[in-house]
């Protein structure tokens, strides 16, 4: 080996603890990118082909009924490769042993073969028999939550008549990979299933005989989307059609797409941020590097070493501590990635996943680091490369020191020597004390950022489900009823007081902008379901005019003032024009609100309602779901503390792993950064307190001013630290509204405390280390050196 | 001795060189005269800022002159880029340092081969070593040896290449009287078996007892010239 190469490798383990440092922060950056990139990779593979293999439609509409004849004159349309007619039927189920109403969803499958779209893929038994009314297959998100295994049986009510069924299978299907029930925005296992029964039977039972309600399609190659669809919507609109939709608005996919938008967005982030920190390191490091290596340097250059090579030498050593990173990062990243991809595999319940690691996001992952590398040590490099070399040999000149402002203003009589010393040696190097501010800075701001999504959706859910949502039930019907209903859930024993609600699906034109929702007709004053506006005020839905979130505007490009038009999807379909009365916080999907009778007229209909918000009486409430089960009209209760378990058993999951890797890392990355600055900091004053400690000076006043110096930085950090991270946080929240959910920018005081604690944890830490180190100072060998 | 017919290794005229400290101009050089000849060992003698390490540094092409003219051989290195400068210190100098200047991170041997491995036609490390005395320390760091080892394997380092000039600059400087001497030896020896052409700077007027010619120097300029008629051996100085 070249002997220039053995120098970089003893350089190396020289100072293998600030090169380890350095290394880990780059492996917390590669790592988080590499898992999050291959974990993703991994779901978008897995996804494409769980979705060609199992014929995922790309066109889905529903409609009131139609003769299978309609069906043949959609499938002639120029652009439709396969069709499928199916009939899909809500029923409500009773579970034996389960004490809650259980909503349900029963799909066709066709009597002869298995279906052509939106196949089935069987985890346990077999598929129906098709002309048996009794055997149903259920999906296995609902069958896990109960624990039925073929051959079970459970009760149903299919339109008003009670039928024992016997489940003879066990499925998943890439159309209900995210199983959302009718109106709710969190998926609910145990409330809410999805069943398959033969056509014919499940036909018979709801009089559609000959007909069907429900249409999917795959494109042919080539064929347009959106002339399709608005060829599908007028040969359907007598039919009672709701509007098809493309791939990318079912439910489903549409849900799984944002998620996985998501994650993209927190998998490009962090490792961005993570690698700004090393190169800032990098450059802090390096510089220091070259000035301890002058001499060095100018001995290369007097003997023939080129400018070229001396800079490749530092680059190379740059390369070094990269590498290693990158290397760790591959590694663990590798190692995280697949652990995620099987826990996302689990909660998207894909029979399978393919985790690999693309080429490229290695390739990406050491070309970024890399770069980054190269940008921050750019000067440093420079520096040591252009380095005349006669220069390079004289010592460098003494400092300038002057008194401080501090002193200047003359409060230094209050300060012992050792304290100023701190003081000038701060004001003498602003820059280095700047550097070393932002970098302890930076690793308080990380530490906030991992805390932020935990403390955001704590108090998200606070508002959504406190201040907002205050039922205890909520209770929906299969069909828009009078008001009397109210009346006969209210005297449920145990059902202290209701509140009634109108919910109608509709879609919302601006222009060319359209967004699919409902609209949620409240009642006035009400106090189960309140309306607030973005200061988080409760107000009162106007007499007429819609109220919408924000993020909704956006997406449609109205503000309060202008008009929206809206196209009823049910009923006689009227389309209306209403003004926005004024924006609405909501941080969990994305509705529109009026008042209840402003809806009804808006849908030119009498009193009805859709469902009914329940306060009851806790200690009752099982009698409560007892009644509310004989009560066929009912589609589906759902209960708040209920949605709220399952949104951090479900959504709030997926999140939270990620806060939790980022946060481990930022923990990492805050000591890092924190140890390289007290040693940056002991290397270039060991000489200066080695020479105090021969004059006289006590071990704990020698490792004052240089830990108290660090005590006072870390101080100064915190607080700028939180400035930084508000600043990524604030960043983040608005790269990360999404239709699903839109984080609010809250910080908990705990999560200020956390990273406070964190970040003095580890200047403790570094303190304790850098002390032993400072207390074995060699005296006299410090002396000799020249410095 | 000087002999006329000797070949002219260095030559300088009018050589100045003016650093700018910003609100101060220190003129470090006021019009330098000299030559070297090859294979000749020179000691330029005189007080510190008498501009002796400015005109070696710049004879070795680390530094450049403000003015005037120093040529080495047949070329012109008031002229040479920072490129033919490099060339001419990795092919044809090698340097001596007060304070020896090896790198800390490698051995004796290594920081031999470090310049061996840039340079055309090297002995080996081990063979330069051994010429200086130290074939016993070859894989000793610098921090395991004494001041004087550390200066012979810079020696040893400076003429591995094969170098035609040699510059020390106060090469026993941070020595003691008996270790100067044995370095000072080491010198003398690489002079007279390869007969490189050597120039040593000192402010210590003993060492100019063992040199062909003693240039005295005194602010910026060459004051005297004087050929020693019979040079004694490192052995007979002491200070």
């Amino acid at each position: 080996m070249r002997s220039i190469y053995r120098k970089l490798f003893r350089d190396l383990w020289y100072m293998r603890g600030m090169a380890l440092a350095i290394a880990l922060v780059v492996t917390c950056g590669v790592a988080t990118y590499v898992m999050s990139r291959s974990t993703l990779d991994a779901l978008t593979t897995t996804l494409d082909e769980f979705y060609s293999e199992y014929r995922f439609a790309e066109v889905f509409a529903t409609l009131k009924r139609a003769p299978e004849s309609v069906a043949r004159r959609v499938s002639a349309l120029e652009g439709v490769d396969v069709l499928a007619t199916r009939v899909v039927a809500g029923a409500s189920l009773d579970i034996e042993g389960y004490q809650e109403p259980v909503q349900a969803q029963i799909i066709s499958v066709p009597d002869e073969g298995p279906p052509v779209l939106n196949g089935l893929y069987f985890v346990e038994g077999r598929s129906v028999d098709a002309y048996r009314d009794d055997e149903v297959v259920v999906s296995d998100a609902f069958a896990e939550a109960h624990g039925f295994r073929p051959g079970d049986e459970l009760g149903a009510v299919l339109n008003g008549r009670r039928k024992q069924l016997r489940i003879v299978g066990i499925v998943r299907t890439p159309e209900y990979l995210y199983q959302l029930a009718p109106g709710s925005f969190i998926p609910d296992f145990e409330r809410f299933g999805i069943l398959w029964m033969g056509r014919t039977p499940l036909a018979t039972a709801f009089d559609m005989q000959g007909a069907f309600n429900d249409l999917s399609l795959i494109l042919a190659p080539g064929a347009s989307r959106e002339e399709v669809i608005e060829a599908v919507d007028l040969i359907l609109r007598p039919y009672g059609g709701f509007g098809a939709i493309g791939r990318e608005d079912q439910q489903s996919h549409f849900y799984i797409t944002e998620e996985f938008r998501q994650l993209d967005q927190m998998a490009t982030i962090f490792p961005v941020i993570f690698l700004g920190v090393a190169a800032f390191l990098l450059n802090v490091v390096v510089t220091r590097l070259v000035q301890t290596q002058r001499e060095q340097i100018a001995v290369l250059k007097a003997f023939g070493y080129s400018n070229i090579q001396i800079g490749v030498h530092y680059l190379l050593l740059v390369s070094g501590i990269m590498l290693l990173g990158v290397l760790g990062g591959l590694a663990l990243g590798i190692r995280f990635g697949f652990g995620l991809a099987e826990l996302y595999m689990q909660f998207y319940r894909f029979p399978y996943i393919h985790y690999q690691l693309n080429p490229g996001v290695v390739g990406n992952a050491l070309a970024v680091s890399m770069l980054a590398a190269y940008i921050g040590t750019m000067a440093a490099v420079r520096r040591a490369a252009l380095l005349p070399p006669a220069e390079a040999m004289r010592p460098e000149p003494p400092p300038r020191y002057r008194q401080s402002i501090v002193e200047r203003l003359g409060l230094s009589r209050w300060l012992a020597q050792p304290t100023r010393m701190i003081i000038r040696h701060l004001d003498r190097h602003p820059v280095k004390a700047f550097f070393a501010v932002i970098g302890i800075a930076c690793a308080s701001a990380l530490l906030l950022m991992g805390q932020f999504f935990d403390g955001a959706m704590n108090y998200m859910m606070e508002i959504q489900f406190s201040m907002a949502q205050r039922d205890d039930l909520s209770v929906t019907f299969f069909e828009p009823t009078s008001r009397k209903a109210l009346y006969g859930l209210e005297s449920i024993p145990g059902v202290e007081y209701g509140e009634v609600f109108r919910a109608a699906p509709v879609r919302l034109h601006n222009g060319n902008r359209t967004y699919r929702t409902a609209i949620q007709g409240v009642e006035p004053r009400g106090d189960l379901f309140r309306l607030l506006n973005t200061d988080l005020d409760v107000v009162e839905p106007p007499p007429d005019g819609i109220l919408i979130p924000p993020h909704l505007g956006k997406l449609l490009g109205v503000a309060p003032g202008d008009t929206l038009h809206v196209e009823v999807l049910e009923g006689s379909r009227p389309t209306r024009s209403v003004p926005v009365a004024d924006f609405m916080e909501q941080y969990i999907g994305l509705g529109a609100y009026m008042r209840i009778d402003a809806l009804n007229k808006l849908l030119r209909e009498g009193p009805a309602i859709s469902g009914v918000f329940l306060e009851t009486d806790e200690a009752v409430i099982t009698d409560v779901y007892d009644v509310l089960k004989e009560i066929p009209r009912v589609a589906g209760v759902s209960s708040r503390l209920q949605s709220i378990e399952d949104f951090y058993d479900n959504m709030g999951e997926t999140m939270l792993v990620f806060a939790f890797f980022y946060t481990l890392f930022a923990a990492a990355i805050a000591f890092a950064i924190i140890y390289n600055s007290a040693r940056i900091a002991l290397s270039e004053r060991a000489r200066e307190l080695a020479s105090l400690r021969i004059l006289g000076f006590r071990q704990s006043e020698v490792a004052y001013i240089l830990l108290g110096e660090l005590a006072l930085l870390t101080l100064i950090a915190i607080p700028v630290g939180f400035m930084i991270g508000w600043a990524l946080c604030i960043y983040m929240v608005s790269s990360l509204q999404t239709e699903l959910i839109r984080f609010p920018f809250v910080m908990s005081a705990g999560s200020y405390a956390f990273s406070a604690v964190i970040v003095m944890g580890s200047a403790l830490l570094t303190g304790l280390i850098i002390r032993r180190r400072l207390y074995r100072l060699d005296l006299v060998s410090v002396l000799k050196t020249r410095e | 001795m000087v002999d006329p017919d000797r070949q002219l290794v260095f030559q300088a005229r009018g050589v100045t060189k003016v650093y700018d400290m910003g609100e101060v101009q220190v003129h470090a050089l006021r019009g330098v005269d000299l030559e070297l000849y090859a294979g000749e060992l020179v000691v330029m003698l005189g007080p510190s800022g008498s501009g002796k390490s400015t005109l070696l540094n710049i004879l070795g092409g680390l530094d450049t002159a403000t003015d005037g003219f120093v040529g080495y051989l047949d070329s012109d290195l008031t002229r040479a880029s920072q490129r033919e400068l490099t060339e001419f210190r990795r092919h044809h100098v090698g340097f001596v340092f007060q304070f020896y200047n090896l790198i800390p991170s490698l051995t004796a041997r290594e920081n031999v081969a470090i310049v061996t491995e840039i340079a055309r036609d090297p002995m080996t490390p081990e063979d330069a070593l051994a010429l200086v005395e130290l074939g016993d320390r070859l894989d000793h760091f610098p921090s395991q040896l004494s001041g004087g080892q550390q200066q012979r394997v810079a020696i040893a380092r400076a003429i591995a290449k094969n170098p035609q000039v040699l510059l020390c600059d106060e090469p026993t400087g941070a020595l003691d009287s008996e270790t100067g001497v044995i370095v000072l030896e080491a010198l003398d020896r690489v002079n007279r078996e390869l007969g490189t052409t050597t120039a040593v700077i000192t402010h210590n007027v003993t060492i100019g007892g063992m040199a062909d010619r003693v240039i005295k120097m005194g602010d910026g300029k060459v004051t005297d010239v004087l050929v020693n008629q019979t040079k004694k051996q490192p052995h007979e100085m002491h200070w």
